[in-house]
């Protein structure tokens, strides 16, 4: 669906994508993962046609974005980063609209509508204005109209950043359902729980490259440990205690509020720890995750 | 369920051609001011309260004013040049401070450029939005200046083609600039522009009144060859002055629309 061979972009003297090799598959849903300006979006944008690239090649459903690219785009699903909703038509006007820009005839856009407003339980609002639209409802008529077209491929740039827990849930649900029926997803995400729970395989992006590329639990196993266990002592405190506990895990992470410390078993560390004379002020064992795997790979945390 | 599986036939989505896609945009437009109303009828009030002001009041105390040789009533004057603005004000409006909003707020063409639509799509569409604004104005002012007894020959009935060359003209051009513009702020400039042309572009007054220097400055301003346009076709006296006017308004329009396509380029797809 997706093939990118050493993809790059770059503003100016800024290299925003250095070089990246991609391929997706139907039916898959693929992650971008990382930080703020590590150059997910900028490939996003390439993806969508909106963004020429500066080297490398790229081909998304066999053709060439700076060739085909309302082609392509008549089969892609777009939910950018901000929600572009018009904000000088009603709920329902912005689907329609949305809906006759892709060459739809008004009847079928009608049926459409009704179908995707329930999809996304916004039916009541319909006749509502975007700017009297929760954060929530707002993100889930992008959503709706991305799918107006019924696209091969639904691209979701942040789909959740900066909604309150209970929105976000209701976002998942609705993006697994449609990874269900079939439609391929890319999404980028700066949260890995959502990259946890959504994607099939994911690659992690730091500065403009790929650092790792598998599936959620391969990408743990490998970069990390079953279980962290993690410290919390006085402020000031972790950089001078990290030595002391090193020999304890595989490996030792100091962050500026904690301490990480990767085991197989975590319980067993911590009771180590006890046992000699240090005090933590709080303990805790979990579970590693992908926030573990890219404080691994690049030495800093996701979400700053 | 119907609404993930793939579209065939008919209901596949697919490229609009040009026209289609500009069209959309036009439908687009009007669906928003049908809620928007009282915007759309403001704009169009400024030059028939001036035509009554200065045409009417000011008007019954001109006597024996003489145009092109020929004695000439002064509202006759007067009310086409307020045509010609009134064309210019229905596109200028929305080719600044509306394209404006559109652009860096509402987001708007962001959202288009995700569907098949390109950027010559966005920008036709909007310049035949600011022609249509234009025209419907104009034919407004027509009727008035009918009802006001003052179309004389069969010849006015063009102000209303020529008013979607002024709007063209505008449209295009205020739009090229509004791209380059960064805050609200810029848009003093704007008015600023407007007014001098709007009272100096032999609005009120013959271009002869000024000395010959700045007669050629007034004479090559768009509004100008807009008002010298309109005046000859409503009282009935076109010449091959009016044709000179029509190719600088197209021209005018033209390299508006090249440039509007190339900026929103570099401004959107980066």
């Amino acid at each position: 669906m997706i093939s990118a061979r050493g993809l790059r972009k770059s503003f100016g003297d800024f290299e925003a994508v250095r070089g990246i090799d991609v391929s997706v598959r139907p039916g898959v849903a693929f992650g971008f993962l990382g930080p703020n300006g590590a150059g997910k979006s900028s490939t996003m944008r390439m993806i969508c046609c909106v963004s020429p690239p500066s080297g490398g090649e790229l081909r998304v459903f066999g053709m060439d974005p700076a060739k085909d690219g309302p082609k392509i785009k008549a089969r892609l699903g777009v939910c950018p980063q901000e929600d572009t909703l018009d904000v000088e038509l009603n709920v329902y006007d912005n689907l329609f609209v949305y809906g006759r820009y892709f060459g739809l005839p008004r009847a079928e856009v009608k049926g459409r509508i009704e179908e995707l407003l329930d999809f996304v339980q916004l039916t009541d609002k319909a006749k509502a204005k975007v700017d009297d639209l929760s954060g929530g409802m707002k993100r889930r008529l992008t959503i709706a109209r991305s799918l107006i077209n019924r696209p091969e491929i639904l691209v979701l740039d942040e789909p959740t950043t900066g909604l309150d827990p209970q929105a976000r849930h209701v976002i998942w649900d609705r993006l697994f359902r449609l990874k269900q029926a079939g439609v391929t997803l890319l999404l980028t995400t700066h949260y890995m729980d959502e990259a946890e729970q959504l994607c099939d395989e994911l690659v992690v992006m730091d500065q403009g490259r790929i650092v790792a590329h598998g599936t959620p639990l391969g990408l743990i196993q490998q970069h990390s440990t079953r279980e962290v266990a993690e410290l919390r002592f006085g402020v000031g405190e972790h950089e001078a205690l990290a030595a002391k506990v090193e020999d304890l895990a595989e490996r030792v992470e100091v962050l500026p509020d904690r301490l990480l410390l990767y085991s197989d078993d975590g319980e067993a560390v911590i009771e180590a720890v006890h046992s000699r004379d240090l005090s933590p002020v709080a303990t805790l064992v979990r579970r590693s995750s992908l926030e573990d795997v890219f404080l691994h790979l690049t030495g800093r945390t996701l979400v700053d | 369920m119907a609404l993930f599986t793939a579209a065939v036939g008919a209901t596949v989505a697919r490229p609009l051609r040009g026209g289609a896609a500009a069209r959309l945009l036009l439908w687009r437009n009007i669906l928003v001011y049908r809620r928007a109303w009282l915007v759309f009828i403001t704009g169009f009030l400024e030059p028939v309260f001036y035509l009554f002001s200065i045409g009417i009041g000011v008007g019954a105390m001109v006597v024996g004013f003489e145009y092109a040789g020929k004695p000439v009533d002064y509202r006759e004057f007067v009310a086409p040049g307020m045509i010609a603005a009134s064309a210019m004000n229905g596109s200028l409006l929305d080719a600044t401070f509306n394209f404006f909003f559109k652009l860096k707020y509402n987001k708007l063409y962001d959202q288009m450029l995700a569907t098949p639509l390109r950027t010559v799509d966005i920008a036709v569409g909007e310049i035949l939005w600011n022609q249509l604004r234009s025209g419907i104005y104009v034919t407004a002012f027509l009727l008035i200046m009918v009802a006001m007894d003052l179309v004389h020959s069969w010849w006015a009935l063009l102000v209303v083609p020529a008013a979607l060359l002024i709007g063209s003209a505008f449209g295009a051009v205020g739009m090229a600039l509004t791209t380059y513009m960064t805050s609200w702020q810029d848009f003093e400039k704007v008015t600023l522009a407007m007014m001098p042309m709007f009272l100096f572009s032999a609005t009120f007054f013959p271009v002869t009144a000024y000395p010959e220097w700045l007669r050629w400055i007034v004479e090559v301003t768009p509004l100008y060859r807009g008002v010298v346009l309109c005046r000859e076709l409503t009282l009935g006296v076109p010449s091959w002055g009016s044709l000179v006017s029509v190719v600088y308004l197209l021209a005018f329009g033209a390299i508006g629309l090249v440039v509007v396509r190339r900026r929103l380029d570099s401004l959107l797809l980066t």
